[in-house]
């Protein structure tokens, strides 16, 4: 089995006075989609926002691709290859559709191929290409905000919880997004509260609990185990 | 094979009341002109004073363009921008002199490139002087406003004093370049030219400052920066070098801004970028934190009031500008066009 893309280490994590991540292991396989799961509060969002570097990691290693990463500024995460989409979206609301695409891009022009691939991922786009971002309803703003992450192919994508509030329309497009995307070879970090999103795209799971990675093990393993479900997460996955 | 969504997405119809309550903010530079003639009554008076207040307006801007960028890019509050007008004053003003013959000559070209000299003088030496303000004063006190608020003031008292130092703690009388003094008569209104040159200057920059924000990448990133820094961080871009460079930048107008203001009054004082400052806080706060286009708004806004007041009630224009800060803040408690959200 190859390496994994990523690797955390004991890794910890405080915000102020809070001690959030105690002693994190993980490990993301190259090429495929691992789900984040636990329940709120656990340090899902704190976790990929310690790997993309908006919070420091205190103490524990980061390696990405090979290569450590853990001192590094965010910017010299993201051109090292990481994608990050965050739990709000981080959209530029003031700007248009079109202006976050071309920050996106950031090794030159947006490619017009990609672009327009990225239109047939998510038409809307198309639609609203001149339009202010902050304008586009909520599941729009989601789709521009992965497909910012898209609009250079990276190494590593880390999602907080993309399909949060999102019709079921579009929850469709954005699982047929990411599917597209692991297709072509990318590896996903993602957190997910809905379990039949984390099923259909699942391929790993690691569950959180109380700032720790408390299990990991193949989606399906955990999908078809509903003891295995309640005692991790509380709830079994048939529940939704 | 496309796995788009079977429902077609429309631009949604934005009722009148909301596309007017947004473009209010544009709305009030006229309504406050057309107020203005309504209550001068005299057209040629009103057009006198207008051009004035314009004048002042953009000059305001142009100082107070680069310090809503600092705030909303690094949420630096800096007062030491004051120092930046002053010493950008002295040093413009400094080379006018030593090319008196130049500025005395007849001679528009002339009178034009000694400006130009003088600007470009002030604004290498004050962006010069802001590159070292960020790094020695600025930098160690990132995130902390009660901080940056006492060392920018220090820095600014220290640089006052410098000033002093260098060319004596007395005020600097000087005249214009010669083609620049007096007016023109223009439907029975009095315009003074050095007004009608700081206009087209104010305007210049700001449509420039449009252009680059607009079409240019490091424009977008400067407006993505200001809304949410983090999200272009994690893009791939070092938000601290483009802060520094917006730093400077601001620091070069507020140079500009001082030479072009020095020559307004024909008087420079070490003080002079300090007593700005009122101004320019207002029309950033007013304007709303970290927007261009408000602080232009906000500053022709200050400028217009200012000039109407002085002539139909002289005892209220000192408060005028304050007036108007507390009406606007009490109509929009962000701003006209606020750009940062929270930090």
């Amino acid at each position: 089995m190859s390496e994994p893309v990523l690797k955390l280490k004991g890794v910890e994590t405080d915000i102020a006075q809070y001690h959030i991540l105690k002693k994190v292991d993980l490990d993301v396989p190259r090429g495929s989609v691992t789900m984040l799961l636990g329940r709120n509060g656990v340090g899902k969002t704190t976790t990929l926002r310690t790997i993309i570097g908006h919070w420091q990691a205190r103490a524990g290693s980061i390696t990405f691709d090979g290569n450590d990463i853990t001192r590094l500024p965010v910017p010299d995460r993201a051109r090292a290859g990481i994608g990050f989409v965050p739990e709000d979206m981080g959209i530029f609301a003031d700007l248009t559709v079109e202006e976050n695409m071309i920050l996106a891009a950031i090794s030159g022009p947006l490619d017009a191929a990609r672009r327009d691939w990225l239109f047939s991922v998510f038409p809307p786009l198309r639609t609203f290409w001149n339009a202010a971002a902050g304008n586009l309803s909520g599941g729009q703003k989601q789709m521009l905000s992965i497909a910012r992450a898209m609009a250079e192919r990276r190494t590593l994508y880390l999602i907080d919880e993309p399909t949060k509030g999102l019709a079921p329309a579009i929850i469709s497009t954005m699982v047929g997004a990411l599917r597209e995307l692991k297709a072509q070879g990318a590896s996903i970090l993602m957190v997910e509260q809905n379990f039949a999103v984390a099923k259909a795209l699942g391929d790993h799971a690691a569950v959180m609990d109380d700032g720790r990675i408390v299990w990991t093990g193949s989606m399906a393993e955990l999908a078809n185990d509903a003891t295995l479900q309640e005692r991790l997460m509380g709830l079994s996955m048939e529940m939704q | 094979m496309t796995i788009a969504p079977t429902h077609k997405p429309t631009f949604a119809d934005i009722p009148l009341s909301e596309r007017l309550a947004k473009a209010t903010p544009l709305l009030l530079v006229p309504v406050l002109v057309l107020v203005g003639l309504a209550a001068i009554g005299n057209p040629s008076s009103w057009l006198t004073l207008t051009v004035s207040g314009l004048a002042m307006g953009m000059m305001i801007f142009i100082i107070a363009s680069g310090l809503t960028l600092v705030f909303g890019l690094m949420d630096v509050i800096n007062f030491g921008h004051g120092a930046f007008i002053s010493v950008g004053a002295f040093v413009g003003i400094s080379v006018l002199l030593a090319l008196g013959g130049w500025a005395g000559a007849p001679s528009l070209l002339l009178n034009l490139l000694v400006v130009l000299l003088a600007v470009i003088a002030a604004m290498i030496v004050t962006g010069g002087l802001g590159w070292a303000f960020e790094k020695v004063i600025v930098r160690p006190v990132y995130g902390a406003h009660l901080k940056q608020i006492l060392v920018t003031v220090g820095g600014l008292i220290v640089i006052e004093q410098l000033i002093a130092v260098v060319w004596g703690p007395e005020e600097i009388f000087f005249s214009r370049p010669e083609t620049l003094k007096g007016a023109f008569t223009f439907w029975g209104a009095a315009l003074e030219k050095y007004r009608i040159l700081a206009v087209a200057v104010g305007l210049g920059l700001f449509v420039a400052m449009r252009l680059v924000f607009r079409r240019t990448k490091i424009g977008l990133i400067v407006r993505a920066g200001v809304e949410n820094g983090e999200m272009v961080e994690a893009l791939g871009y070092r938000l601290s070098r483009v802060f520094i460079g917006v730093f400077i930048a601001g620091s070069a107008l507020a140079g500009l801004g001082g030479v072009m203001w020095g020559l307004y009054q024909e008087v420079i004082t070490a003080s002079m970028g300090e007593e700005l400052m009122i101004l320019v806080f207002i029309v950033v706060i007013i304007g709303g934190l970290g927007s261009v286009e408000g602080a232009f708004i906000g500053a022709l806004l200050v400028g217009l009031l200012q000039n109407y007041v002085a002539f139909l009630e002289p005892k209220l224009a000192l408060v005028s500008n304050i007036a108007l800060m507390t009406a606007i803040l009490m109509w929009r408690p962000q701003g006209m066009l606020p750009v940062v959200k929270a930090k």
